[in-house]
């Protein structure tokens, strides 16, 4: 088993990685610019998975869908950003944790409301279905593969925006100096919105593609949105870098960890008592991981100190 | 200020009428209520030492408020089907009398709290609400895979935790129980506000740097807040795993954290009533949306978010009475 089943889980490790990256890359930007703590994040996963189930069920077409969950999600982060979150940027912490805590008690019973209690599924598309072979003897879901590829795409694409144009001169900028760049004359209300929306967007396309592997439901997001915190926390928050590098050691050492912990135990233990215990702690191991970081680095691999 | 006293009089006066009222009128719907509300409050108070009055935002007291219940349901599972909890180092059997599972309640949540403290308290501001989140998370994964006490599906105790000659299954009496907890745990607090460690304390909220140029160690200030803190939930936890007899992760959860969080920011934080007026208020929501829309979460959110934007300081803040020189 060992070596295939390694490298498996370790696809696996990496397509789970390079979806929380989608999430904690939004979470991160809007915590960088706007010193937002956004717990509704998640609201904005879900909000992409529903709107891509209902254009899929409408069309037929998996590729609509997709687009449809990227703005779906971005139009509900723009009209959220308006109505509610512009206020809270001169808040502090808990007044901006409460009030987004109230706004997932809000969107997911918005969206029960709308689509009801029952999961909804959207299919794999017919030639990304099925099983690919890499390397002679190592059998690997096509779709995930879509995944893994789709996440590096967008990280290289985040990348060039950040570094590259004019849009992302702002957003660093923004991250430095909020007061500095509105008196250059930067309209930083409507950068706020963009980044939100930015943000809201890479959320809703991670819901979609998960959600084809796993059911559209209410409350898909909260599971998620935490390790995404748990994520920018280890990368330091602020750096987009931090939470790429971040995403990975999370969804790998998650992955690994809940299949081989066990295993490992059985060497010097009962195998009932060492698969409980194994399980237990795989389960545990991310916090475990955070905390270590945090008490070593206490802001997080790349963070400012 | 004096409004708000005279306010916090007639609350307690409404936690003896109301169930008192629902006892007479055989209505122990609103006994059980009551004690929820209690209980929360309780708990509510417990993190608002913490979060209000210290300025330490943990986002992660339901391990508190989980282990104080877990301990209760894992000694009287024991006690129920007399197995011993463990035989080595020392022989320790469950236990169904509150009188002794109280004081192991209070110890464990004061060591878990010190534990949690002294790593969290190494960082500040988001990533201290991260770190402490981490934890009660970690608990919470550790509840859910850990089989011996019904994992994911929760731990039922079919017989509430005694006490000595009173019969703590009456609604009622449980009641009075948990109040005596309530006053006691308002009593402790208003004591420590007060003394000199309550004034450095909250000296830390305002700034820190300050403080410790006077030469106080605010870390281990800070540190026996947090525990004091933490214990105070855990007690609560006890309790309310009493009142329902049942105990599952779900308590562990992080939106358990951010209901306790809701109570006390509803209320207004930094009052020694407020998590209890929050607490009340949140309850009293769901209770009575609940009963008119399906969707009442969704209505309970609007109104939050409007409190959060518009009230800005809690309920109790509509009672105070404003000084001329203040906004």
């Amino acid at each position: 088993m060992s070596s295939i089943l390694f490298f498996e889980q370790l696809l696996n490790g990496i397509q789970f990685g390079t979806m929380l990256f989608l999430m904690s890359a939004g979470l991160t930007l809007i915590f960088g610019v706007m010193g937002l703590i956004n717990l509704a994040h998640g609201s904005f996963y879900m909000i992409g998975a529903f709107s891509a189930a209902l254009i899929a069920g409408l069309t037929g077409s998996f590729w609509l869908a997709l687009l449809a969950s990227l703005s779906g999600a971005a139009i509900a982060g723009v009209l959220i950003e308006i109505l509610i979150i512009r206020r809270l940027y001169r808040r502090d912490h808990l007044d901006q944790v409460l009030a987004t805590f109230a706004l997932i008690l809000l969107l997911s019973e918005g969206v029960r409301w709308c689509f009801g209690a029952f999961p909804l599924y959207l299919d794999i598309p017919k030639n990304l279905n099925g099983t690919l072979l890499i390397l002679d003897d190592i059998i690997y879901s096509k779709y995930r593969l879509f995944i893994i590829f789709m996440g590096l795409l967008i990280a290289t694409g985040l990348y060039i925006l950040i570094t590259k144009t004019r849009l992302g001169v702002r957003i660093r900028a923004g991250q430095n100096d909020r007061q500095m760049i509105s008196a250059l004359g930067v309209d930083i209300s409507k950068l706020y919105t963009i980044v939100f929306a930015l943000g809201a967007s890479l959320a809703g396309l991670a819901g979609a593609m998960i959600g084809a592997i796993q059911s559209v439901e209410v409350g898909m997001g909260e599971p998620i949105l935490i390790l995404a915190f748990v994520v920018i926390v280890i990368g330091g928050i602020g750096s987009i870098k931090g939470a790429l590098i971040g995403s990975i050691l999370v969804g790998v050492t998650d992955t690994i960890g809940r299949i081989f912990l066990p295993e490992l135990l059985k060497i010097f233990m009962e195998p009932a008592s060492a698969t409980s215990v194994g399980s237990s702690i795989g389960s545990m191991l991310i916090y475990i991981l955070m905390a270590l970081i945090l008490i070593i680095k206490p802001s997080g691999l790349f963070g400012k100190t | 200020m004096i409004v708000e006293k005279i306010f916090n009089k007639w609350i307690l006066v409404f936690l003896f009428l109301i169930p008192v009222l629902g006892f007479i009128f055989e209505e122990p719907y609103y006994i059980t209520l009551t004690t929820k509300v209690v209980i929360l409050g309780i708990a509510g108070i417990g993190l608002n030492l913490a979060l209000g009055y210290c300025g330490l935002i943990s986002f992660g007291h339901a391990a508190f408020f989980g282990l104080g219940g877990y301990v209760t349901g894992i000694l009287s599972f024991h006690a129920l089907n007399s197995e011993l909890i463990f035989s080595w180092p020392f022989v320790t059997s469950g236990s169904s009398e509150m009188l002794l599972i109280w004081p192991i309640v209070i110890l464990s949540s004061a060591f878990l709290a010190l534990i949690i403290g002294l790593l969290s308290l190494r960082t500040t501001g988001v990533y201290f609400i991260m770190i402490t989140l981490a934890f009660a998370q970690m608990l919470y994964f550790f509840a859910i895979s850990w089989p011996n006490y019904g994992g994911e599906d929760g731990l039922s105790i079919y017989m509430r935790n005694s006490l000595p000659i009173i019969n703590t299954m009456d609604p009622l009496t449980f009641y009075f129980i948990c109040l005596c907890w309530l006053l006691i745990v308002i009593f402790i607090s208003a004591k420590l506000i007060n003394s000199s460690f309550g004034m450095a304390f909250q000296a830390i909220k305002q700034n820190e740097e300050r403080v410790k140029s006077v030469g106080i160690e605010t870390f281990k200030v800070k540190l026996l807040v947090f525990v004091i803190s933490g214990t105070i939930t855990g007690l609560a936890g006890s309790l309310y795993t009493d009142l329902n007899r049942f105990i599952s992760p779900s308590v562990l959860n992080w939106q358990m954290s951010g209901e306790i969080m809701v109570f006390v920011i509803l209320g207004g934080i930094a009052r020694l009533y407020g998590p209890l007026v929050g607490a009340a208020f949140f309850i009293v929501l769901e209770q009575t949306l609940g009963g008119y829309t399906e969707n009442w979460q969704f209505w309970l959110g609007l109104i939050l978010i409007l409190e959060i934007l518009y009230v800005r300081t809690g309920i109790l803040s509509l009672f105070e009475k404003k000084l001329k020189y203040e906004k």
